[in-house]
């Protein structure tokens, strides 16, 4: 009977359990609970009125819903819970079927270790592999192999050596350091609580193991991550600052740290962790907390806060693993919504560029669909940038998901290989090469005393652009900071004077402004573009422009009401274009996409041009100079 | 640096859910029904959302056969943490003909708790809830081991077994359809002991009846009920030295033998208790194994 009020003081241990059917899983569990005490008298009855011949059929209790108690297999993934007087225990109990990759995946997902059966009859089986390689693949860094029903190989030490090696290269492949197999049988009871038969066995009962097993000693090391999940705003009317609420994902973050906002870029320094319960002196993975930011920046939901010595790679390119977990198949050129810690983006599918082989993790030849229970490696689009740390380096800023957008269902999860800037090179005219001229743009800005960006503000006519755009330019230039505004009704004059308002024409302006300032930012000026730039894919070519060519650019949307930007109207174009007399006007007869993930955005309804230009000067510094 | 301490992990971990619902969903709210497990998720939604408000109202569903104690309770606790509380009653089900009364006092064992799924699913759809917190653990009993954090319901309420999103990480999936509902359940990973342990760790008060107290009952089927104006015993009244594991309906919660005054004699109790919270307790989940599958496919929590 369990004596100790258990609970305090007590480290949690997730670990997934991983068997092919059979192999004596649940009764595996079962032994667990039922020999550390922890099975109820209620829950024992159930398991005598369903065993045979008096014995409990322990296998009974990890089993859940009817439909499956019927079929007689476990379909899911089930959790259950049980505490020593030394750890608590969540128990992750994937089934080993050959077709529920997905639910190992899931529960996987989570854990810290895993428990790999294997029938001491049958030793390390293809699908023995297909575990420990799922698992690995996971991120899981600790396994064991319970080498079950040993009571029916006599308790055969080399039976047991052979399976332990075999396991042992295994995970010395997989980068698995800790590794270790256990001699038991599940059904008795041997070296599963309590040590058993086999005199040759030395070593603990897999109990004592999973309550000693070190998982937690690398807490709070690498670099910080915080996805904020939640503003807190102050109530209204009281004094106080804003508190960015979210879960820490690496690293140990304190009071007075530096951080980097991503993807924005811009630079702060953390002013207070606190939580419900009061200030926290530091706080690493997986506590929740609110923070306090030094400048008044537009963080919000989606953004990352990062050690500023150690930033994960920004980019709209992603090369990941993928497990496809619907029952309809994946195709290159699909759009999926990709949702990684808390940003949600668009993204489409590349190329499906391998399917591995989940029996050794080796690439083979790249398919033309995926279909359910597939891991892949696959390269992503996005259609905003997103930053992310490699999944070995990090099992939560190195994750995501995919969705499905009409059905809603979470089709895929996805573990990050690495992140590319995603801008693809400037196109060219055959037979033409880039002159260098030779200077390095760093030389040639340290030496100007000057920095290059660009700043490219969207939004209906009228909302508003060109007169933030001119108030901009004139502080900069005031400031003694090189700045040009390009407007985009000047530009129509000469350089795009060939253009109408079509979708394509618009797209070739865009192309053409996007060109010009980059190279107006890159010769270390400020490129102030004002334009309508009412589609997402031509605001994306901009960005990707500068990205390729490692320049700053921040996408500023200058958010006003339809009915606001009408009714200023300072060159009567919406009368025009509500009087027919005007086609392909946006925001009247042609659509505008709002920005999914601007960087600024502006609401000049509630903010006043300097202000709002004062603003933006702000972010440009935090960019360059990072405090 | 060391590990937190498990209830750490845990707290962090709901406090995570809480703040993926409000940033997802549009209209959440949050279940109470003034049991211990209501209570931590009230606290927990403190830890998420303060200084802020809560960025949903409160919703108890009334069977009209509440304990006086834990009503009392209810408007005290909600009042003191300044949200807003929203009672919807299994009576007005009923005198609207959305439900048929089933409650017959002279049957005891008979009560209105299949009847809240009614009461509850309208309120979801009167206040056209999104998401509802919900303080359900997995280790309840075995139907729930499988229950995801996010658990989706379709415009009638219903659940459905096989058509659950698979959860990966700590990365929630909230999206839904006009009229659909997500019962999300941030206590999934706690056991009935860890409750219990939160309880004394944040010296949070609960009603009175889930501590030893002098009550008349009497026995019935096995049980121990409470005399009330809502049942007639079926065999001679009693008083005894009781508590409650579990907050429900006068009619149909059963109470324990106990001299636990305080939360530590009660974690000591469950400690070595050999019978399950809900076997020891709730009479209507006995009667069959598949109850609480059957009951989770019509839309109760
Ligand atoms: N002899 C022997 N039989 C076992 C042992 N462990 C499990 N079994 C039996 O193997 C069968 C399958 O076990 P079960 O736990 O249902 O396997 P699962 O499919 O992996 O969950 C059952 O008949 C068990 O009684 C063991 O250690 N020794």
């Amino acid at each position: 009977m369990t004596t100790l009020p258990a609970g305090t003081g007590k480290q949690l241990l997730r670990l997934a359990t991983a068997g092919s059917v059979d192999d004596g899983k649940s009764t595996l569990i079962g032994r667990l609970l039922l020999d550390a005490k922890l099975i109820l008298q209620d829950t024992l009855d159930a398991l005598h009125r369903n065993g045979t011949g008096g014995a409990p059929d322990l296998a009974s209790i990890t089993d859940g819903l009817r439909a499956e108690r019927e079929q007689g297999i476990t379909i899911d993934v089930a959790y259950r819970y049980f505490t020593t007087p030394r750890r608590s225990f969540i128990i992750a109990d994937t089934p080993g079927h050959e077709r529920y990759t997905r639910n190992m995946v899931t529960g996987a997902s989570t854990a810290q270790l895993a428990v790999i059966l294997i029938d001491a009859r049958h030793g390390m089986i293809e699908q023995s592999r297909r575990h420990a390689c799922l698992s690995g693949l996971l991120g899981i860094r600790h396994m064991v192999a319970a080498v079950n029903k040993m009571d029916l190989v006599d308790w055969s030490e080399d039976r047991f050596r052979t399976i332990e090696s075999d396991f042992a290269g295994l995970a010395e492949q997989l980068g698995v350091q800790d590794a270790r197999a256990f001699p038991i049988s599940a059904l008795n009871g041997d070296n599963v609580v309590e040590r058993g038969e086999a005199d040759w066995y030395d070593g603990p009962p897999l109990l004592e193991h999973l309550e000693a097993v070190d998982v937690a000693s690398d807490r709070g090391s690498g670099p910080v991550r915080l996805p904020v999940q939640w503003v807190i705003r102050p109530e209204d009317g009281a004094r106080g600052e804003r508190r960015y609420a979210g879960q820490l994902a690496g690293g140990t973050l304190r009071p007075g740290d530096p951080v980097v906002v991503l993807p924005a870029g811009s630079r702060t320094t953390v002013t207070a962790v606190q939580t419900f319960d009061g200030p926290l002196e530091s706080a690493a993975p997986p506590d929740s907390v609110t923070v306090g930011l030094a400048h008044d920046l537009d963080v919000g939901r989606g953004d990352l806060l990062c050690s500023p010595d150690d930033l994960p790679a920004s980019g709209r390119r992603i090369e990941a693993t993928l497990c496809w977990m619907a029952e309809s198949p994946l195709r290159a050129g699909e759009h999926v919504a990709l949702k990684h810690t808390t940003r949600t983006v668009r993204a489409a599918v590349e190329s499906i560029d391998a399917l591995l082989d989940v029996t050794s993790l080796h690439d083979g030849p790249p398919p033309d669909e995926l279909v359910l229970n597939d891991i892949a490696r696959i390269t992503l689009r996005t259609a905003a940038p997103v930053a992310a740390d490699p999944y070995a380096d990090n099992r939560i800023t190195g994750a995501f998901i995919l969705i499905d957008e009409d059905s809603n269902d979470t089709v895929a999860a996805g573990m990050v290989r690495r992140v590319r800037p995603g801008g693809r090179e400037p196109e060219h005219s055959p037979g033409v090469t880039w002159h260098d001229s030779g200077l390095e743009r760093e030389h040639r800005w340290n030496s100007l005393g000057t920095r290059g960006a660009t700043v490219w503000l969207t939004g209906l006519p009228a909302s508003g652009k060109s007169t933030i755009a001119a108030q901009l330019e004139r502080i900069l230039v005031e400031d003694g900071h090189p700045a040009y505004f390009l407007d985009g009704d000047n530009l129509r004059h000469g350089l795009s004077g060939d253009l109408a308002f079509s979708p394509a024409d618009r797209t070739e302006n865009i192309r053409r402004v996007a060109h010009v300032a980059r190279l107006i930012a890159d010769a270390g000026m400020v490129a102030i573009a004002s334009l309508v730039s009412p589609a997402h894919h031509d605001r994306a070519l901009a960005r990707e422009l500068h990205e390729a060519a490692g320049l700053p650019f921040l996408e500023v949307y200058v958010d006003t009401p339809v009915e606001v930007a009408e009714k200023r109207d300072p060159k009567g174009l919406y009368a025009r274009a509500r009087a027919g007399k005007l086609e392909d006007f946006t925001g009247v007869s042609a659509p505008y996409e709002v920005p999914e993930h601007p960087d600024v955005t502006i609401h000049t309804a509630t903010e006043d041009v300097s202000a709002s230009a004062e603003r933006l000067r702000q972010v440009l510094e935090q960019l360059w100079f990072p405090r | 640096m060391d590990a937190p301490d498990h209830l750490r992990a845990l707290e962090s971990e709901a406090v995570h859910v809480f703040r993926e619902v409000a940033a997802e969903l549009e209209r959440p709210v949050l279940l109470f029904s003034g049991g211990k497990d209501s209570i931590v998720l009230l606290r927990l939604a403190e830890k998420a959302f303060r200084p802020g408000r809560f960025p949903f109202p409160v919703l108890h569903v009334d069977t009209g056969h509440n304990f006086p104690e834990v009503l009392e309770y209810r408007d005290r606790r909600v009042a003191e943490i300044g949200e807003r509380l929203i009672v919807a009653k299994v009576e007005d089900s009923i005198a609207a003909g959305r439900a048929r009364e089933e409650w017959d006092a002279s049957k005891p064992g008979s009560s209105r708790n299949r009847l809240q799924t009614v009461t509850l699913l309208d309120a979801i759809e009167h206040g056209r809830f999104d998401a509802a917190f919900g303080g359900a653990r997995r280790d309840e009993e075995r139907a729930r081991a499988k229950e995801r954090i996010f658990s989706f319901r379709d415009d009638f309420g219903q659940w459905d077994p096989r058509a659950q999103r698979p959860e990966v990480w700590n990365i929630y999936n909230g999206r839904i359809r006009r009229g659909e509902h997500v019962r999300v359940f941030p206590l999934s990973n706690w056991t009935e002991l860890d409750v219990w342990h939160y309880i004394r760790q944040e010296g949070l008060e609960l009603p009175s009846i889930y501590f030893a107290h002098e009550r008349e009952v009497f026995e019935h089927d096995g049980m121990l009920y409470a005399v009330s104006e809502y049942v007639i015993p079926s065999s001679g009244p009693f008083t005894e030295s009781v508590r409650y594991r579990t907050v429900g309906d006068m009619t149909i919660t059963g109470a324990v033998r106990s001299g636990a005054t305080i939360v530590d004699d009660v974690i000591s109790e469950i400690a070595a208790t050999r019978v399950t919270e809900r076997g020891e307790t709730r009479a209507d989940d006995r009667t069959s194994e598949a109850a609480m599958e059957d009951r989770k496919r019509q839309g109760y929590f």
